[in-house]
């Protein structure tokens, strides 16, 4: 546009696009809460601690109300879309956003004790909690790549520092700092890619960045396959995400982070900072670049079997707990990572099947870390064998450790089998060699998982407590009320799998 | 069909599961209600479940499916809960049914180290469930769900309860069964997917029988091959079949008494189950052609398993080791996917498992009171315990399939199968499995008797002949023991009892153009994999 060609006046003036300030109710409440929580900081001192942990689960709680009654509304009234479409609040937004608030409230409710415990400034931690949360929020209903990039940043630069929470512990620094550097180097790989492809479509809407790799810039005529520049930055985008998910070979960082880091924030990062990956990951594929499919497929494949493959062979030789569930989370992403191979031909399958693994996931993976974190209350150790005869001293834990250890193996009738079995079902309906090929590694992954899942369940039931010390362990109200929150979701969603497909069979716009 | 009591079946099935939730919630201390209580509902499942499925089976329909019940499960896939049993389920429910209380007792006052009868109870009724479930589901999901749910319980019996070597055997039991059933998972979906009847509508379904109807027709030679091959994996392992038996072994010897018992009566009994409900009716084509192959591992496992029986110097190895022959006998008799053949498997599954299952209580008892199995320490048991000694050798004649005894009819009639197999299978290569498996016959009765003279005959050994801990039967032992025993007596003198009421589902699961005669062949306008052509020139 030639700017000199018009009146200054147009320039000058700026009208406010047009804001549907319900569509954005969540993340104004989010906003609101987390403005609040610095200010009772910063007024009550001391006196916060008491409340601030109060405070964020009351916010994420009444964030959940704006998106139960947008959840009413669309499905009367379709899809919002904001700003030309760079913002848009659908069924899969919804149900993204309320996977990661309700994964939200249950790390607020593991974060309780343990950061009360510890001599720490409480309030600054729920308050980037709940920035990183407001983030991840964004990131759902975000169909830019400028959006997407900032709430990439916004949900990325708070979890930088709760990673580093325990100020005066070496390996939580080191957590931090290697989640940083990765994190930027993540970024700016992401960054180049996008300007790339915003190089070749002028455009920052996903879908018409979607509309435009399917023709030649130069002559305007159709592409029938990818030219260097359009795969170059699809790539590079995705290996920018890549990095978020923990997929190989970009996991590197998670195994130091996740043991460096306080419990809870582990959990957080394992399971609402990745699916936050995911949910981005989704929306490009399914709206920024579905249509080359050619490109993407192909790179997913590689990501989705080396994630699985390499992740599981590592988890086996762990010692350390939290060390095995981060490479078990480098295999899990993996297989979230295989329908997105297969997503040129079965949109809808390998869509619904994500969203079905992600919801679930996330029930079982906090859970499998609140368990984590209350043994570690007793034994003050995350070593594998501090699980030892853990069922002697606490049944309790030791049999919702069970149920989220088979579950995330995908053993019937828990939560996680649907979730694989979905993933089967979208790799074998898009049929051809390397579906199928896909399918044999999934299956064979299965089996390999289930190896140090049900290891660490022997442990629990079959072996001596060390030390033949049997005192129970005290699980705060908090801790238990997560428990059992994860537990009941878990068994929910393998024993009437009908309830959570019929809200993760979901639509995005997808095809160009 | 009013009233066709549709809830029955789901009665049996989930009730374990309310029953192992109750026994957790009552407080540990009380050990006698959880005992009390886990008899109380196993008992009355045999005792008025099994009765009513008796009763209101419908003996002339035994083709039909009955009880049915089909409601939506998960609607996305378009997987429903059905259940229903027809002639060819009945005797494996029933069998169940009667394992699950008898275990019950006989470990009333023989719970295995460490104890905890709490937790041992509710897995066995976890366990029922996970059983009934699989012989009553009729939609392939519903199935392998069942099918998966025994796992983790036998996971816990053997990881919890067993011996020494346990942590290795239960993983290796998990990892078998679990891989088996991760491709047999594919092999389902791949079904669903590929189905579609003659005018090219894809069925889209899990529906077993109307999977049955559909007979694989419009599927491709290969496609057809890969799913029977992926399903043969999950069955076969499950069976297990030579060259996957080697968890088995491990897993018997390693497992507390109760669980060889459940493991050997009902369990491997899924895996052939499976070939007969779901792997053989759905794609006959496919099993034609793979039916001579599982025909060799199946005789290679006779073979196999009674040469490894007489190299064993454990009793309860030798006797894992007797089921892998013996189930090689139940798959030749489903590889030769004749009426006759499968009839015989299904009666050799419920003799394998009444006989198998009293040879591993003994061998627990054996194990209690002696604190080995190491066989050439034992002996002369018909001096110290001279009842459980006759119990032993009744069971061990049972085994090597003496007539009268119910054990006789699962193999003898598999071997005559093997003479005449289905329409489009080599009689040539049959009849040498028959021989080959009448020679197994022999094995099976030498190392069964060589086992009974070196346990029971002759005298006790000098470290055990003063040992006071040495005993005859408990009143809980005979309890447990005496149904089994009455029905391998009745099964043998009246094995109609049985074929009457498999053989019409039996037919009914077969394609025509396999069981036909030789004349009527031509007008059922056969696929040529059948024979036809051969047959009408």
């Amino acid at each position: 546009m030639d700017l000199t060609a018009l009146p200054l006046a147009e320039i000058v003036a700026f009208n406010r696009p047009a804001i549907d300030w319900h569509g954005v109710a969540p993340e104004l409440i989010l906003l609101g809460f987390g403005a609040l929580l610095t200010l009772v900081d910063v007024i009550f001192l001391d006196r916060a601690r008491k409340i601030s942990s109060a405070l964020a689960g009351i916010a994420l709680l009444a964030t959940m109300v704006p998106i139960l009654t947008l959840a009413n509304d669309i499905s009367d009234s379709g899809a919002r879309v904001m700003f030309d479409g760079a913002y848009v609040i659908d069924e899969f937004s919804l149900i993204m956003k309320a996977v990661f608030i309700l994964s939200g409230y249950v790390v607020i409710l593991l974060s309780t004790n343990y950061i009360a415990e510890g001599d720490y400034w409480e309030s600054e931690y729920y308050g980037l909690l709940l920035t990183s949360i407001l983030g991840m929020v964004v990131m759902s209903s975000s169909r830019d790549l400028i959006s997407i990039f900032v709430a990439f940043e916004l949900l990325s630069i708070p979890s930088y520092m709760l990673a580093t929470w325990k100020k005066r512990s070496l390996e939580s620094n080191e957590a931090g700092l290697k989640y940083y550097l990765m994190g930027v180097f993540a970024s700016a790989i992401m960054l180049y890619g996008m300007s790339l492809l915003f190089g070749v479509s002028g455009e920052t809407i996903l879908t018409k960045v979607n509309a435009s790799l399917n023709v030649d810039p130069l002559s305007g005529e159709a592409l029938t396959s990818s030219t260097p520049i359009i795969t170059l930055g699809v790539i590079f985008v995705i290996v920018g995400f890549a990095f978020k998910v923990s997929a190989v070979p970009f996991h590197n960082w998670a195994p130091d982070t996740y043991s460096g880091a306080p419990i809870p924030v582990t959990a957080f990062l394992a399971v609402a900072s990745k699916i936050a990956g995911f949910v981005a990951l989704v929306q490009l594929v399914f709206v920024g670049f579905y249509a080359r499919a050619d490109v993407f497929e192909p790179l997913m494949w590689i990501l989705a079997v080396a994630s699985m493959t390499i992740g599981n062979l590592i988890a086996l030789r762990q010692t350390d707990i939290v060390r095995l569930m981060a490479y078990s989370g480098v295999a899990q992403a993996g297989f979230i990572l295989a329908p997105l191979a297969v997503a040129g031909q079965v949109g809808d399958q390998a869509l619904s099947s994500v969203v079905t693994y992600l919801a679930i996931y996330a029930a079982m993976n906090l859970g499998a870390f609140a368990v984590i974190l209350a043994a570690a209350r007793k034994t003050g150790s995350t070593s594998l064998d501090s699980m030892n005869g853990l069922f002697s001293y606490a049944p309790g834990l030791a049999i919702a450790m069970t149920i989220f250890m088979f579950a995330l193996a995908g053993i019937p009738p828990l939560g996680g089998w649907f979730a694989k079995f979905e993933i089967f079902f979208a790799v074998v309906e898009a049929g051809g060699t390397w579906a199928i090929l896909l399918g044999v590694a999934l299956a064979l992954n299965s089996v390999i998982a289930l190896y140090y899942y049900a290891n660490i369940a022997r442990r629990m039931w079959a072996e001596e407590a060390p030390n033949g010390d049997l005192t129970p362990i005290r699980v705060p109200a908090s801790l238990s009320a997560a428990l059992v929150l994860t537990v009941v979701v878990t068994l929910v969603f393998g024993f009437l799998p009908g309830a959570v497909s019929q809200f993760t069979d979901v639509g995005l716009i997808a095809g160009g | 069909m009013e009233n066709n009591n549709e809830w029955i079946l789901s009665v049996l099935t989930f009730a374990p599961l309310v029953g192992a939730l109750i026994i957790m919630a009552i407080p540990k201390g009380d050990e006698v209600f959880h005992k009390g209580f886990a008899l109380l509902v196993s008992g009355a499942l045999l005792i008025f479940g099994g009765g009513f499925l008796l009763t209101e089976f419908d003996f002339d329909r035994a083709d039909e499916m009955q009880f049915t019940y089909d409601t939506s499960w998960i609607s996305v896939i378009n997987s429903r809960y059905i259940v229903g049993i027809d002639g060819m389920a009945l005797p494996l429910i029933l069998l169940t049914l009667l394992v699950v209380p008898l275990c019950v007792i006989y470990s009333w006052d023989h719970f295995p180290e460490p104890h905890n009868p709490k937790a041992f109870l509710a897995l066995i009724l976890i366990l029922e469930t996970g059983m009934i479930g699989t012989f009553v589901a009729e939609d392939l999901i519903l199935f392998f769900v069942f099918f998966e749910v025994v796992l983790l319980p036998m996971f816990f019996m053997i990881a919890v309860w067993g011996g020494e070597d346990r942590r290795y055997a239960s993983l290796k039991f998990f990892l078998y069964t679990l891989f088996g059933s991760a491709l047999m998972i594919l092999a389902f979906l791949s079904l669903f997917f590929l189905a579609e009847d003659t005018a090219g509508n894809a069925l889209r379904t899990f529906d077993i029988q109307a999977l049955t109807e559909w007979r694989g027709a419009n599927l491709s030679r290969s496609a057809g091959l890969l799913i029977f091959g992926g399903m043969f994996m999950g069955f076969g392992i499950k069976v297990p079949m030579f060259p996957f038996h080697t968890w088995l072994p491990d897993a018997h010897t390693q497992a507390p008494t109760v669980g060889s018992v459940i493991l050997a009566a009902v369990l491997l009994k899924l895996g052939t189950y499976g070939f007969i409900r779901i792997a053989i009716p759905i794609l006959p084509e496919a099993a034609v052609e793979w039916a001579p192959w599982i025909g060799l591992l199946a005789v290679i496992g006779i073979i196999y398993g009674a040469l490894g029986c007489l190299a064993q110097t454990d009793m309860k190895r030798l006797i894992a080791f007797s089921s892998v022959s013996h189930m090689g006998f139940v798959m030749l008799g489903i590889a030769t996917l004749t009426t006759f053949g499968i009839n015989a498997a299904v009666f050799g599954m419920v003799a394998h498992g009444l006989i198998t299952g009293i040879l591993f209580f003994v061998a627990g008892s054996i194990k209690e009171r002696y604190h080995t199995l190491e066989i050439k320490r034992l002996g002369g048991l018909l001096l110290q315990a001279p009842r459980m000694g006759w119990i032993l050798g009744f069971a061990t004649m049972a085994s090597l399939g003496l007539p009268g005894l119910a054990g006789f009819w699962g193999e003898f009639p598999a071997i005559l199968a093997a003479y005449q197999p289905a329409n489009g299978l080599s009689e040539a290569v049959f009849r040498t499995y028959m021989v080959v498996a009448a020679v197994g016959t022999v094995l099976a009765a030498g190392y069964l008797l060589w086992l009974l003279q070196r346990t029971a005959f002759g005298e006790p050994s000098e470290e055990f002949a003063k040992d006071p801990n040495i005993h005859d039967a408990t009143k809980f032992e005979y309890v447990a023991w005496a149904p089994m025993l009455v029905l391998i007596v009745v099964l043998g003198v009246l094995p109609n009892l049985l074929f009457k009421t498999s053989d019409p589902a039996v037919e009914k699961s077969l394609h025509p153009c396999l069981i036909a005669e030789e004349a009527d062949l031509a007008a059922l306008d056969c696929p040529a994999v059948f024979g036809v052509e051969v047959a009408g020139g």
